[in-house]
């Protein structure tokens, strides 16, 4: 079997961004988003393919599914290690590997991207720049598809920065609205400073490995007996070693990009993008980035405690806080940003806890598994969100209510999709966090107590949401009067749509084959294709455990039903009894303001603050007062060029004078 | 700028007065001194030559010869 | 005191007499007449010396040559009657300083040098001599000044014609143009 097509995969979203970016003007309009359905589509179909291919047919030798390089150009050579240690020194090469992990986020990200490009074709029709929001849909496709299929950390990394220009171009996609360019500008800001750890990383681990290549760093530094781990090990940086700081410097990288504590803050705020930019990018494809990352370098973080120990810690207190933040909010998308998060942080502890290989690695296997369904019922959540608030144009949870009636598909799907990230059985979110739960379980309690606690409160807090957007009527007098707070462009297309309640057909089609992807996706035997050290195993299923994380489940959905199916002030009085932990919460948890606080009040006043004056008084200062001493200097000589052949004939004679008189003396 | 050009013609005198003594009393052998002495009087017959040009033509464009009028090229 | 001591400080006099009243005299045209009786005081001085043929020289182009030529342009500019503008204070002093340093550092250098006089005054220099060597190629010859001081000549000839040549017609006014037709 030949994987060559694999490119195309690359190359279809790149062209058709070219296509639709350059010529989108002078083309239909229609066309640009047919154009870029039908590419996303294609690849979806050949992502398939690959991943037939590669599971059943041709990866697997043996028990082990192989690493297949399908592509590889070496694209900038530099100079080989002065140590002339084995290998050809570093180079950055293009290339596109194929393993269990990049096949599945291959399918992961074609799948979503190809619902969301089918989605946004009826949800931004009426959109005057619709062919520039495909063309960017493309890009960023493009750069996720690349992200995945890296073979070399530094093909990684570009792929990672262009991610997120396409993202900050997505979320700012309204951009004559202040709060979408604030919100842009933040995600961009946040994750590019998160990169800057990414790249430290990189440098160090390719300079104690002596390569960029994913294969090469990690045969060099995952074998304990090699002279590269040791020196890297060995080497020491503030009481922890090189390998270490590596490692770390990577996570914050990919805690960057998928919103871990502490660099979240613009997961929520970048719900001003459009929805399906919502969908695409802050469920599905780019917040992944992190897990899928350090699920890439597994091999190493395995080896190193520490940093083994902070993605752990990090994600399961980013699940825990997150899922209490998602109980508080009324913004819908904004809850959703937050589940995000929260299953995030749930992937990343499920990796945290992994061991390597075999049984031991079921976190490993949990983590992608969860990525994958996931994926489907998040992408599901936030379209079906996008289809509600295109119906009521609003995303406050209190313009909503009762719409069951109004909109009878989506609401059931919404439903198909909450029980399924409650993790209620037999749907998809069931069996991964289940494997998860399992896997915490047998690694670390504290952790497993706080995936149980988190779980009860996912179930809540999304009950709370699907409860008050499709069931409970208190708010319906409101709706009528409840000033818009979406743009007024977001009006104009459904100006036509409000009496007819349920979303148009393509739209539906979308919503319905991720609602198929998210009953069916949990029935996949996930460890059978994806392991830690690409062997197979047979995950068991624990009974017991799995009976109280449902328990967790259906204790938090009925108590959601109790507060919030019908009207009633029981959810008011709980609130009461909370008193500050809710307004925290609430305020989500004023990690906004401490970010506020740091950047505004120690850094611009300790810093910046200084740094400005020393640049306004001493520099330049410096140059005004070379140039006043100039204009001074000029100004009087000036005025010896009097004009009067007297003077000339003075200054002349001065000149003879004292050249004679050097010429005397010396 | 006559009393100018009169001056310089004052100046190179005094120089050739020294040229000729100098050579007279310390080298009287040689007459290097008379050659300089003779080229300082070419050239001063050519500068004056060229100042009284120049002062004529002054005279034509400012009407008048006083140096300190004539100031225009200044800053 | 024999006879040549008393005309060497007599013409002596005479010259820095009259060089003093060159310069300090306020008539413009009187200031050229005492140059002309300087400059006869210098030619004798160097009749003294022996150097006749300087001497000569020194009638024939600054005498006859540069003197009439400075009464020339007087005539020729309406200055002849003009007393001289005095010049301004501060640029008397400037000057002044500016002459009293350069004499200073003159007389030091000469006061430090020694002079040793060849003592015997001869008088074996002929014209002929001056001829041959101004023309000749070998050491001590001057051919190459000569030249140079020829070209400059002609340059300084055809330069005075180019700068006080009346410019053609139509550069010139309507009133220049009549002077041109008279």
């Amino acid at each position: 079997m030949n994987f060559s097509m694999t490119i195309w995969i690359l190359i279809l979203p790149l062209a058709t961004f070219l296509i639709t970016g350059l010529l989108g003007k002078s083309m239909p309009k229609q066309l640009s988003g047919i154009l870029g359905t039908l590419s996303m589509g294609i690849c979806a179909a050949l992502a398939f393919n690959i991943a037939y291919n590669y599971f059943f047919l041709v990866g697997k030798v043996g028990d082990t599914f192989q690493t297949i390089t399908v592509f590889k150009q070496t694209w900038l050579s530099f100079a080989p290690f002065p140590s002339g240690r084995a290998g050809d020194g570093l180079s950055i090469d293009m290339g596109i590997i194929l393993d269990p992990i990049s096949v599945m986020m291959l399918v992961v990200v074609t799948l979503v991207s190809f619902m969301v490009h089918l989605y946004s074709y009826s949800y931004m029709k009426d959109e005057p720049r619709f062919h520039i929001f495909f063309s960017f849909l493309s890009l960023f496709s493009f750069s996720m598809l690349g992200l995945v299929v890296a073979s070399n950390i530094f093909q990684m990394y570009i792929f990672w920065e262009l991610v997120g220009v396409s993202s900050f171009l997505l979320i700012g996609f309204y951009y004559d609205k202040p709060s979408a360019v604030a919100a842009s500008k933040k995600a961009f800001i946040v994750t590019r400073f998160a990169d800057l750890g990414f790249l430290i990383g990189i440098l160090l681990l390719s300079f104690y490995s002596e390569s960029l290549d994913f294969a090469t760093i990690i045969e060099r530094l995952s074998n304990p007996d090699s002279a590269f781990l040791q020196t890297a090990t060995a080497a020491g940086f503030l009481g922890a070693s090189a390998m270490t700081w590596a490692l770390c410097l990577i996570f914050i990288g990919g805690a960057g990009k998928s919103a871990m504590f502490p660099l979240h803050i613009w997961l929520p705020d970048a719900m001003e993008g459009p929805t399906p930019v919502s969908a695409l990018i802050h469920a599905a494809t780019m917040v992944v980035a992190g897990v899928f990352l350090v699920a890439r370098l597994f091999p190493l973080y395995n080896l190193i405690p520490a940093a083994h120990h902070m993605v752990m810690y990090v994600g399961a207190f980013s699940a825990l806080f997150a899922a209490v933040i998602a109980c508080t909010q009324t913004d819908i998308k904004r809850i959703l940003a937050f589940s995000t998060m929260s299953q995030i942080g749930y992937m990343m502890f499920a990796l945290g806890v992994s061991g390597y290989g075999g049984e031991e690695g079921l976190g490993y296997t949990a983590s992608m598994f969860h990525l994958f369904t996931h994926a489907m019922f998040k992408a599901l959540l936030f379209l079906g969100a996008g289809a509600v608030i295109h119906h009521v144009h609003s995303n406050d949870l209190s313009a909503m209510g009762g719409m069951r009636k109004q909109m009878p598909v989506t609401n059931i799907l919404f439903l198909l999709a909450c029980l399924a990230i409650s993790g209620i059985p037999p749907l998809s979110g069931f069996f991964s966090k289940e494997e998860i739960l399992t896997a915490a379980f047998n690694s670390n309690k504290l952790i497993y107590a706080v995936g149980i606690l988190t779980a009860a409160l996912t179930a809540f807090y999304m009950f709370r949401l699907y409860y008050s957007i499709f069931w409970n009527k208190s708010h319906q007098s409101e709706k009528a009067v409840h000033p818009s707070p979406l743009p007024a462009r977001m009006n104009i297309h459904s100006d036509g749509e409000r009496g007819r309640g349920e979303a148009s057909a393509s739209m539906l089609i979308a919503l319905c084959l991720l609602g198929v992807g998210t009953a069916a996706a949990g029935f996949i035997p996930f460890s059978h294709y994806i392991s830690s050290d690409g062997k197979l195993f047979d995950s068991e299923f624990h009974l017991n455990l799995a009976l109280i994380a449902i328990g967790a489940g259906v204790t938090g959905i009925l108590i959601a039903t109790l507060f919030y199916l019908k009207p009633n002030n029981r959810s008011d009085k709980f609130a009461a009894s909370m008193g500050g932990l809710l307004q925290a919460a609430r305020n989500k948890f004023y990690v906004d303001e401490v970010y506020e606080f740091i950047t505004k009040k120690i850094i611009f006043n300790l810093i910046s603050a200084p740094a400005a004056w020393i640049d306004k008084n001493i520099v330049d200062r410096t140059m005004i007062l070379a140039g006043e001493i100039t204009a001074l200097v000029s100004d009087e000589v000036k005025t010896m060029q009097s004009g009067k052949v007297y003077d000339y004939v003075i200054y002349f004679f001065i000149g003879v004078l004292a050249i004679s008189v050097l010429a005397v003396f010396y | 700028m006559i009393s100018m050009l009169i001056a310089v013609e004052l100046i190179l005198n005094a120089v050739n007065i020294n040229f000729i003594a100098f050579n007279k009393f310390l080298f009287p052998h040689q007459i290097e001194g008379l050659f300089f002495t003779l080229f300082i009087i070419t050239i001063a017959a050519a500068e004056a030559a060229v100042a009284i040009a120049i002062i004529i033509s002054v005279y034509r464009r400012f009407n008048t010869i006083n140096a300190d009028s004539v100031d225009s090229m200044k800053f | 005191m024999d006879m040549h001591t008393f005309f060497f400080y007599f013409f002596s006099a005479l010259m820095l007499t009259f060089g003093i009243l060159t310069v300090t005299t306020k008539q413009l045209f009187r200031s050229a007449i005492y140059l002309l009786f300087t400059l006869i005081s210098i030619a004798a001085l160097y009749f003294m010396l022996n150097y006749e043929f300087i001497a000569a020289v020194q009638v024939v182009v600054y005498v006859g040559g540069i003197v009439v030529l400075i009464l020339f342009s007087l005539f020729l500019t309406h200055q002849s009657g003009t007393f001289l503008v005095r010049p301004s204070l501060q640029s008397a002093i400037t000057a002044a300083i500016v002459s009293i340093a350069g004499f200073g550092f003159v007389w030091w250098l000469l006061s430090g040098a020694e002079f040793s006089a060849a003592g015997v005054a001869s008088n074996e220099y002929q014209v002929t001599q001056v001829g041959k060597q101004m023309l000749s190629f070998g050491r001590n010859g001057y051919v190459l000044p000569f030249e140079a001081v020829s070209i400059l000549l002609l340059a300084a000839l055809i330069g005075c014609v180019a700068i006080a040549y009346k410019q053609p017609p139509h550069l010139t006014s309507p009133k220049g143009r009549e002077n041109k037709s008279q």
